[in-house]
């Protein structure tokens, strides 16, 4: 067939292709690859007489070596790493738990369940956060200590909010693995006389350990440049006295400026490209140290 | 038959011994009762500080404090709440601009990012595979880290303060995953469907028309995927469209909520408004919206 095709049908051919191509390929490099790559380009540069000079490292070294910078620098990503800790602790297990009975064959009425344990999700941030900002004021009274306002427990309280909100996504992830497992598998265990423990323990979750490390490393991702919390809750000073600082807050307060800090947007990109830097080892990490050593098993 | 199957299973393993026949009746029953009072209680978790907001959004404001966890009655009935928002802000425009964007975007994000997603699993051309690596990329880095680039870029194109310049965005980060997940399932589309439109004359055009219907759920899984965080960001809007005519629901309720933090009525009502339209669009489709996501979380 191919020897049949005209020169012309293949030129058609080969402008079919670049319709369907070029928008997507041009708004994404436009507007997502382009900015990235100048950010990246950017932290290596300093405004010096209102004119933009390539520094080179300058401002890593600015950002590590400055007392007060790498103060704020090293804090918000210790602020960051206890974040994502505590997403990674609390909602993996509850996250199981949701989705194990949920999976559970002689449950009834799972599919309301599952609606309404997913609808805080579908909330916005800031909604989230003003909701229970409200809900643990303590004007209302339900919680007499100010939790959100002791620095020794507002950045724990935030994650839990946060978790509060997304611990849908695992469970659903979860929730899916579980039901593609075939009966049979989980039959054969329980004619070879295992009990529901084991069978969970051993035939469930090694099919699940691939789905955590993708649930773990999309929550690292989300929660390096997580932002509307915060914001939302504590400002962009992310008080009481930065405790509540991450990633996030610290690139928006670097880029735009706050109160006697004065906004920069090279040091703005070079915060960024920690992050993405921070973001990167992470997701290599995963790649290497837990996909490679998890067995995928083919159901 | 749900039941049946788990009373058959001791039968049909007459050598395994099964501890649950000898149980009292009453500790089978709390066993069968146990999945329910877990997720029941993890529901009320998940949606006690939703439904607190709501209900006491339409009470007077002493009602709020001396009794907020009972209906709002006859006598503690009050609307003052949305009335101050309706006076004090533009709530019905921000909702407006919120729809816009958030629709355009999706519409966009689904037509160009199945367009490429045909593409690349259609035909064979140099540098295919090279090109849906960089498409995919966009998946793990998250386009905020741009951020200092992208409002540049807008204000070089004089995009700042325009529902147009959020749209471009929203779409270049809602491609990466789209083409992607699209992909996947353009490539389940069975060949003799495209051949035989092919050989019948149709363009490619036709044929990409003709492979849409079936590649819906994951349209629908992308949609969902897709919609949420464009509806739900505050990052964006925070930094790229800040002027009034162009805010959105989010960046709104943020503002409003900090201008308005003492008045309670005010934001409790902000809070139910804001998250009325996501609420009930995720209601109504609830069963969709489960499927999509979990056949997209399968792939």
């Amino acid at each position: 067939m191919s020897a049949t095709v005209a020169p012309a049908r293949r030129r058609r051919r080969r402008t079919h292709v670049l319709v369907f191509l070029a928008p997507a390929v041009v708004i994404y490099t436009l507007f997502m690859v382009y900015p990235l790559l100048d950010s990246l380009r950017l932290s290596l540069f300093g405004v010096v007489d209102g004119r933009e000079v390539f520094v080179g490292f300058d401002n890593f070294r600015l950002l590590l070596g400055d007392d007060l910078l790498s103060a704020r620098f090293w804090n918000a990503v210790g602020n960051n790493l206890v974040f994502f800790a505590v997403h990674f602790v609390v909602q993996n297990p509850i996250g199981l738990l949701l989705a194990a009975l949920l999976a559970s064959p002689t449950l009834r009425g799972r599919a309301v369940y599952r609606t309404l344990i997913f609808i805080p999700t579908t909330l916005s941030v800031v909604i989230v956060g003003f909701i229970w900002q409200l809900i643990l004021s303590p004007l209302w009274g339900f919680v007499q200590t100010p939790l959100l306002g002791r620095s020794s427990t507002a950045l724990i309280t935030l994650s839990l909010m946060s978790v509060w909100q997304y611990v849908g996504i695992p469970m659903l992830l979860f929730y899916a693995v579980l039901i593609s497992i075939p009966d049979d598998l989980v039959e054969a265990a329980y004619v070879d006389g295992a009990n529901d423990w084991q069978v969970f323990w051993r035939i469930k979750f090694p099919l699940l350990l691939p789905t955590v490390g993708m649930v773990t490393v999309v929550t690292y991702v989300a929660n390096m440049n997580a932002f509307d919390l915060i914001y939302t809750v504590k400002g962009a000073l992310a008080g009481p006295d930065f405790s509540t600082d991450i990633m996030g807050t610290l690139f928006f307060r670097t880029f735009f400026g706050f109160q006697l800090q004065r906004g920069s947007s090279t040091m703005g990109a070079t915060v960024a490209t920690f992050m993405f830097l921070l973001i990167l080892a992470g997701v290599l990490l995963y790649f290497f140290g837990w996909q490679r050593r998890v067995e995928t098993y083919e159901l | 038959m749900a039941t049946a199957t788990t009373t058959a299973r001791p039968h049909s393993a007459p050598g395994a011994h099964h501890p649950v026949r000898h149980q009292p009746t009453w500790r089978r029953r709390l066993g069968a009762a146990m999945p329910h009072l877990v997720l029941i209680g993890y529901t009320l978790v998940a949606l006690a500080p939703i439904a607190m907001i709501v209900m006491n959004s339409m009470k007077e404001r002493r009602a709020i404090f001396s009794e907020p966890f009972r209906l709002p009655t006859a006598e503690t009935f009050s609307l003052v709440g949305y009335q101050t928002v309706f006076e004090r802000s533009r709530f019905e425009l921000y909702f407006l601009n919120s729809f816009v964007v958030t629709v355009v975007s999706v519409l966009l994000v689904l037509l160009l990012g199945s367009m490429a997603a045909f593409a690349l699993s259609e035909y064979r051309f140099w540098g295919n595979t090279l090109l849906a690596l960089y498409l995919a990329l966009g998946i793990m880095i998250p386009i905020r880290l741009g951020t200092v680039s992208i409002l540049r870029l807008l204000v070089d194109l004089s995009l700042v303060n325009s529902l147009l310049g959020l749209i471009l965005v929203y779409t270049a980060m809602g491609l990466p995953l789209a083409v992607f997940v699209l992909g996947l399932f353009f490539r389940q589309v069975p060949r003799d469907l495209k051949e035989a439109a092919r050989v019948d004359g149709a363009s490619e055009y036709w044929v990409y028309r003709l492979a849409m219907p079936l590649i819906r759920p994951g349209l629908a899984a992308i949609g969902v995927f897709t919609m949420l965080p464009i509806w739900n960001d505050l990052w964006f809007p925070l930094i790229l469209t800040p002027g009034e005519s162009v805010r959105t629901v989010t960046l709104g309720a943020q503002l409003f909520l900090g201008q308005f933090v003492s008045d309670w009525n005010a934001v409790l009502a902000v809070l139910t408004l804001a998250m009325l339209p996501m609420l009930a669009l995720y209601i109504i489709f609830s069963k969709q919206f489960m499927r999509g996501l979990t056949q997209g979380a399968i792939k």
